[in-house]
């Protein structure tokens, strides 16, 4: 907990990108749930490694290899600082959310799921965290099975659950905020529910690592991936933390160099974890980024910034509300910032192409959960994703272009 | 709004979005493709009555953004009677101009509407969605994806 109230505004001013005019406009970023923006620390930091410090990790004895591995194993300390870890060898580097989902599907997924085993799901899932598990339950022969979510408000079904978690079910990953509803899922209480009858867990914290505390020892979860993209850190870096007994009993993802103890022609063995899943160069200058940008956050205060997030959601639910024929999804109360709607008789592509003219920045489509669209009955929404570097006006600029919208389509 | 949105948006596109023409399933149809856009989940169904090289009759079902749907609805009113030659000649013409913004009043009519598209690289494909299926509903392939370029 942080006890200082951090000054908005002045965070703001570490984001050199936001100040900068679209199609004529102050660009209003919303778009945050795709991606977040990168404070000048962060930048500052990729330049500082690139300049001085570049070298590869785990090779060499000279110098510069030296300060660039040290530098890589400190962002893996911070990260398992910044998600609790018990210890740095639980925190796996991968490319992000989807890569770490992966890794864990091959990997504890190709030694423990066998024909006949369920893996659970929920209905809100991204795309990244359906896909591997259907490749994996083609492999094997497992089914999968999902936990509905309820039709308006869209939290899960939780009435169910303890019948859905039969013993067949041998995993069970779930999202710990919806990227489309803005749902925040009880996840603490999902792992509790799984781990009384052996199931393994995996949460997927793409939107919910840097939006608010992420504590893998209080959530209790067996495996959590998030992508460093979206917390303020470098692109095509990402962090898996899996629980070490786990890690330890499960066989390397993919094989290469730096993930080996030794190598002979017909046989090798592994390195402990974390490197035996490590395999190849890494994104080390990312991840090193990565670190920055996760003291940068923990500085500010993750509870602070979830605070912030649901007061800028609720800003905009309340506003959205007053315009005529406006379908707004997800919770009412608790939203996370990601907030889905739709104008009546205006497709979300021609939303977002009208907003953008004005300097709005939204996403509109499936946001990769075709499933739920299906669900929801609906192909696409137009969605508004906050992060702390926004502000109440951003949000008065979206509803006000909104209602120009509705005009400008006479709907 | 700006000059560029009003020209992406003419009245005529905005009045087929509403109220789109031969947006229905046609039983006699010989010929039947759909076409996808995995990025936004816009979707459309050609039908093609197909005789003698000439579309005797064309529809449309299926959902998308005011651009698209308006593409498919005066798309099927100006290829109603015209040749399966001809369509594809339309096709090179329409694709062509809402790329670059070159546009033939005479070869292309009321389709000239759509040339106000090339302004928004990210939507040129809603616009092309109907044509590459009525395209592969000519080449007598049943779906397309407008996901490769
Ligand atoms: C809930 C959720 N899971 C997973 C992902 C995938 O993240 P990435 O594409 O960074 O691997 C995203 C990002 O869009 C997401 O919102």
């Amino acid at each position: 907990m942080t006890h200082h109230l951090p000054d908005w505004s002045a965070l703001r001013e570490d984001f050199p990108i936001l100040r900068q005019k679209v199609h004529g406009h102050p660009l209003v970023y919303l778009d945050n749930a795709a991606t977040s923006q990168k404070p000048r620390v962060v930048l500052e930091a990729l330049d500082r490694f690139y300049r001085h410090d570049n070298s590869n990790v785990h090779r060499g004895i000279h110098e510069l290899s030296r300060r660039a591995t040290v530098a890589f194993e400190a962002a893996r300390e911070r990260a398992a600082v910044f998600l609790h870890a018990r210890e740095p060898a639980e925190i796996i580097f991968t490319r992000g959310t989807t890569e770490g989902i992966n890794l864990v599907a091959h990997a504890w997924g190709g030694k423990n799921i066998r024909s006949g085993d369920t893996i659970l799901l929920t209905e809100m899932e991204h795309h990244s965290n359906i896909v591997p598990w259907q490749l994996l339950a083609e492999r094997t022969g497992a089914k999968l099975a999902y936990v509905p979510i309820t039709g308006n408000d869209g939290l899960l079904e939780l009435g169910g659950l303890d019948n859905l978690l039969d013993n067949t079910v041998k995993l069970f990953a779930f999202t710990h905020v919806s990227n489309t509803l803005g749902t925040v899922n009880p996840v603490a209480d999902l792992c509790a529910r799984a781990r009384r009858r052996g199931i393994v867990t995996l949460v997927d914290a793409a939107q919910s690592a840097g939006h608010r505390p992420v504590d893998v020892q209080e959530i209790g979860c067996d495996f959590l991936a998030f992508s460093g993209h979206k917390v303020c850190g470098p692109t095509g870096i990402g962090v898996l933390y899996g629980r070490r007994e786990l890690l330890e009993g499960m066989p390397p993802f993919q094989g290469g160099g730096d993930m080996i103890s030794s190598v002979d022609y017909f046989h090798s063995t592994w390195k402990e974890p974390p490197h035996k899943f490590e395999a190849g160069t890494p994104d080390f200058a990312a991840a090193i980024g990565l670190g920055v940008a996760l003291d940068y956050l923990a500085a500010i205060g993750c509870d602070h910034i979830a605070r912030h997030d649901a007061e800028l959601a609720a800003r905009a639910m309340d506003q959205l509300s007053s315009l005529p024929g406006l379908r707004l999804f997800g919770p009412r109360t608790g939203h996370a910032g990601v907030v889905s709607f739709l104008l009546q008789d205006i497709h979300a592509h021609d939303v977002v192409t009208v907003a953008d003219q004005r300097g709005v920045a939204l996403r509109g489509g499936h946001h990769c959960n075709q499933p739920l669209m299906k669900k929801l009955g609906v192909e696409s929404t137009a969605r508004a994703s906050f992060y702390f570097y926004n502000t109440a006006a951003e949000v008065d600029v979206l509803c006000e272009t909104l209602r120009e919208i509705q005009k400008f389509f006479g709907a | 709004m700006t000059d560029e949105l009003s020209e992406l948006y003419q009245q005529v596109i905005l009045d087929h979005s509403r109220k789109p023409r031969h947006f229905h399933v046609l039983p006699e149809a010989n010929r039947k493709a759909e076409g996808n856009n995995p990025l936004c989940g816009d979707r459309y169904t050609v039908f093609l009555q197909l005789e003698e090289g000439v579309i005797r009759d064309i529809s449309f079902q299926g959902s998308g953004c005011a651009i698209s749907k308006a593409s498919a609805s005066m798309m099927a009113d100006e290829l109603k009677g015209k040749t399966v030659a001809a369509a594809r000649d339309y096709f090179s013409q329409y694709q062509n101009m809402v790329t670059t913004g070159k546009m033939d009043e005479e070869a292309m009519g009321k389709l000239c509407a759509f040339a106000g598209v090339h302004h928004f690289p990210m939507r040129v494909k809603c616009a092309i969605l109907p044509w590459h299926a009525m395209l592969a509903g000519l080449d007598g392939q049943t779906s397309v994806s407008t996901d490769t370029h």
